[in-house]
């Protein structure tokens, strides 16, 4: 255990400890409930002293995703945490950072809305996530954590794909991940990337100030000309078709002889991982696809798991049914598929779970 | 018109080095273009051409990243202070400055601007006070005069209906993290060697880490107030510098 | 092995840190563990819950239908949980403040008074650490030498001088529990 450094901690705070492990350069960020221990953990490390990493405490969400905005020009490592009512003030930076082409990590520690709504934990900002918040045609990388572990997890993943496509990526989490303590084992400590190697990565596109190079470089998402505008956004959606391809993750679990398939992410899937195995002690055979990606989607292996003869699909959110729509297209009509959630910060347990399956699926 | 070569020795001026060929976009007897010139020409002068990044706002100084060969982040309509606050920490050795006008900054933009001032971040505004929002068509901005006609205040600003214009640089020199602070014009030369040494004050105000500061140029936009480029300059001296005065409004060191 | 517990109280009873040291205890003995809380501003005063799942495999749900066991420090939360344990569970319960004792006849029920016992000992302070050692008595899930690391460990360094008055508490938690049913 001396070697493997295994903590106790919430997911919040995991992600602090994750963004300083990974070798990340900056955090700006505003507090929120239910996600302000990621800043509080932060400013209790002071990574400044030790990596030198920077972290801020902005006047507002729009001014910290503009802050990171501002930072992912320069080719830094950035990122921000938020919950529901931030995230939407973010909204349109994320928009600018997406159209700028400019990799940074976001997390979005959910909460019940709409609006002021709760500060229990949701699952409504799927559609937020996945099919824009911001203007435009853009996409956002969202990955989806299930435990304190994948919190700890998907800082670096999200941080390498984000720089992988030059695009931000979300860590869609909620408040039950982000307040609930689990072992989590720590990364070893990477070192921030020194100028050379940031150059060597960044340098044909970030502000880092000209030096010796003869060219400028600008960011910018702005193109008055409709025809060149027009092939930014080919440009763009060629990389998301690519990521559409390539980036794709999921976990199954009990799928192989399943009749019915719950599709459930984040602290639902935990939840339904219960009911998968409360069903199967009844002899129903019931399955968990877990996305990982919430986008990309995993649609090849819902498509594959409905062409096998699955009887219907279950898609369990915290939400009034915004996924769901993913796995329908996924599943193209060949198998009931239907919504069951909680809203606004309600959750729900694993034989609520288990009932709704048998109620709307098994007759 | 045929290339005409001029000898180095014949040469009394010439376009600064860091003013790049593009056609610049402003309408004739825009201060832009001016104040464009004076922050290239300091750039230059300083070193720093490599150690540059302005940030562009949303206005019609968009596209200043056309016009001055550094690197340049264009940032969302009043988010520049921010934008510039992670690029200057970030990359503390770096110049970064932002450039801005009344609707960018004074409006949509006076939080994001007010705090980094207040935090002392140790980056430069150039805010280009021209009463007006141009780039949109000429709309009424928070630094609008009373009874200044424009397109949203058709029968001239009404504090009853539009309530009061206001001077954010004076109200930002109250704030400790902002050391420098001044208000200058480009209208004629003497003024424009004025504003030249004040942007040269404010960029070494920050290199040598001293917070923050706020060069304010009192700007004309002839085209949005209607009036011929020299009507617009004698309009500007006689109504715009009353409520904006000229000068320095504050110079000093952060406090400990 | 497998044991969800649920302990439910009145913010500032220390419902959430008793959790977290039987949290810590469990990660002391390499058992996967999951400390998941109510959260918000009903930690500052109102009722306030956190619920505890020590296992020695993959845990799939932090969020539990019923309870193996359940410490329930005031009626509302009795109130809301009797019928929440498992039948063959068991459920504790400080008789303090509670006007309507529970009525399960198919689950154990013990009584522990450790706020009365606190207040006779004038340390109001050992209240969640005295419960916690009378769950203990009952239910020896982790072993002694573990929660006293897993104390340790939830503690901030600060409150280390601390520790053998919580050991101690923890010890006499144990003594006076008693089976009701």
């Amino acid at each position: 255990m001396a070697d493997k450094e295994v903590k106790l901690m919430k997911g919040n705070e995991v992600i602090a400890h994750a963004a300083v492990r990974c070798g990340c350069d900056g955090y700006f960020g505003y507090p929120i409930t239910p996600q302000s221990e990621v800043m509080e953990t932060l400013m209790e490390l002071e990574p400044w002293k030790t990596t030198g990493m920077v972290v801020l405490q902005a006047e507002s969400e729009v001014s910290s995703i503009n802050m990171v905005y501002g930072g992912a020009a320069t080719g830094k490592k950035v990122m921000t945490s938020s919950s529901s009512p931030g995230v939407s003030l973010m909204s349109e930076g994320l928009s600018y950072i997406a159209a700028s082409e400019l990799p940074c990590l976001v997390v979005n520690c959910q909460r019940g809305g709409p609006g002021l709504g709760t500060i229990q934990p949701s699952q409504g900002d799927y559609f937020q996530a996945c099919k824009g918040g911001g203007h435009g045609d853009y996409h956002l990388i969202v990955l989806a954590p299930a435990s304190v572990q994948e919190m700890h997890d998907f800082v670096g993943l999200g941080f390498d794909l984000a720089f992988k496509y030059r695009n931000p990526a979300m860590i869609l989490a909620d408040g039950a991940i982000g307040q609930m303590m689990e072992k989590v084992v720590l990364a070893p400590q990477q070192p921030r990337r020194t100028q050379e190697e940031l150059l060597a990565q960044c340098g044909k596109w970030a502000t880092t100030g000209k030096g010796e190079r003869k060219e400028q470089n600008i960011c910018t998402s702005l193109e008055l000309q409709s025809e060149l505008m027009e092939k930014i956004n080919e440009r763009m959606q060629a990389k998301y078709r690519e990521i559409e391809q390539n980036e794709a993750r999921w976990e199954e679990i009990e799928c192989e002889d399943a009749d019915y398939i719950i599709v459930a992410f984040g602290s639902s899937a935990r939840i339904c991982s219960a009911t998968v195995e409360m069903a199967r002690k009844e002899g129903l055979k019931v399955g968990l696809l877990r996305p990982i990606t919430l986008y990309p989607f995993p649609t090849k292996p819902i498509e594959a798991l409905a062409e096998r003869g699955v009887k219907g699909f279950l898609s369990v959110e915290l939400n009034a049914g915004q996924m769901v729509e993913d796995v329908r297209l996924a599943v193209e009509g060949k198998a009931p598929v239907k919504h069951y959630g909680r809203m606004g910060g309600m959750m729900f347990n694993p034989q609520d779970v288990l009932d709704e399956l048998k109620d709307k699926l098994v007759k | 018109m045929a290339e005409v070569e001029i000898k180095a020795e014949n040469l009394v001026y010439g376009k600064p080095r860091l003013i790049t060929d593009e056609v610049m976009h402003y309408c004739p007897g825009c201060s832009h273009g001016t104040v464009h010139k004076l922050v290239a020409e300091v750039i230059e002068e300083m070193g720093l051409e490599g150690a540059s990044v302005g940030v562009s706002p949303v206005g019609c100084s968009v596209f200043a990243y056309r016009y001055i060969d550094i690197d340049w982040i264009e940032a969302a309509h009043g988010r520049a202070c921010a934008v510039a606050t992670a690029a200057k920490r970030l990359n503390p050795q770096n110049l970064v400055f932002t450039y801005q006008g009344d609707g960018d900054l004074a409006a949509i933009g006076a939080g994001e601007t007010i705090h980094a001032a207040a935090r002392g971040e140790n980056i430069v505004t150039i805010f280009i006070n021209n009463a007006i929002y141009g780039m949109t068509g000429g709309q009424m901005s928070p630094t609008t005069l009373l009874g200044m006609k424009t397109a949203t205040t058709p029968y001239g600003r009404d504090p009853q209906l539009n309530g009061f214009p206001y001077k954010i640089a004076d109200m930002m020199a109250h704030l400790d993290g902002a050391t420098y602070i001044t208000r200058q014009s480009v209208h004629t030369p003497a003024a424009v060697r004025k504003c030249k040494k004040a942007i040269r004050k404010a960029f070494e105000n920050s290199m040598a880490g001293n917070g923050y500061s706020l060069v304010e140029v009192v700007a004309t936009c002839n085209s949005g107030w209607k009036l011929s480029p020299v009507a617009a300059n004698k309009w500007m001296e006689e109504n715009m510098v009353p409520v904006y005065p000229l000068g320095d409004i504050k110079s000093t060191t952060l406090p400990k | 092995m497998k044991e969800t517990i649920i302990i439910a109280g009145f913010g500032g009873q220390g419902v959430l840190s008793m959790g977290k040291i039987l949290a810590y205890s469990g990660v002391m003995q390499d058992f996967e563990v999951t400390w998941m809380p109510s959260y918000g501003p009903e930690m500052r005063g109102g009722t306030a819950n956190v619920t505890v799942v020590l296992s020695d495999s993959r845990i799939s749900s932090p969020i539990a239908s019923e309870f193996d066991s359940a410490i329930i420090l005031n009626q509302q939360s009795l109130d809301k949980f009797e019928s929440k344990v498992k039948p063959g569970g068991i459920l504790i319960y400080d008789t303090n403040g509670i006007t309507h004792a529970p009525t399960r006849t198919d689950i154990s029920i013990y009584t522990i008074d450790a706020a009365a016992e606190c207040a006779r000992l004038g340390n109001a302070k050992m209240f969640n650490t005295m419960i916690l050692g009378g769950y203990l008595k009952v239910k020896p899930v982790v072993k002694m030498e573990n929660v006293m690391e897993g104390l340790k460990k939830s503690l901030p360094e600060r409150a280390w001088k601390l520790l053998p008055q919580n050991e101690e508490a923890i010890r006499h938690g144990g003594e006076i529990i008693k089976q009701v049913r």
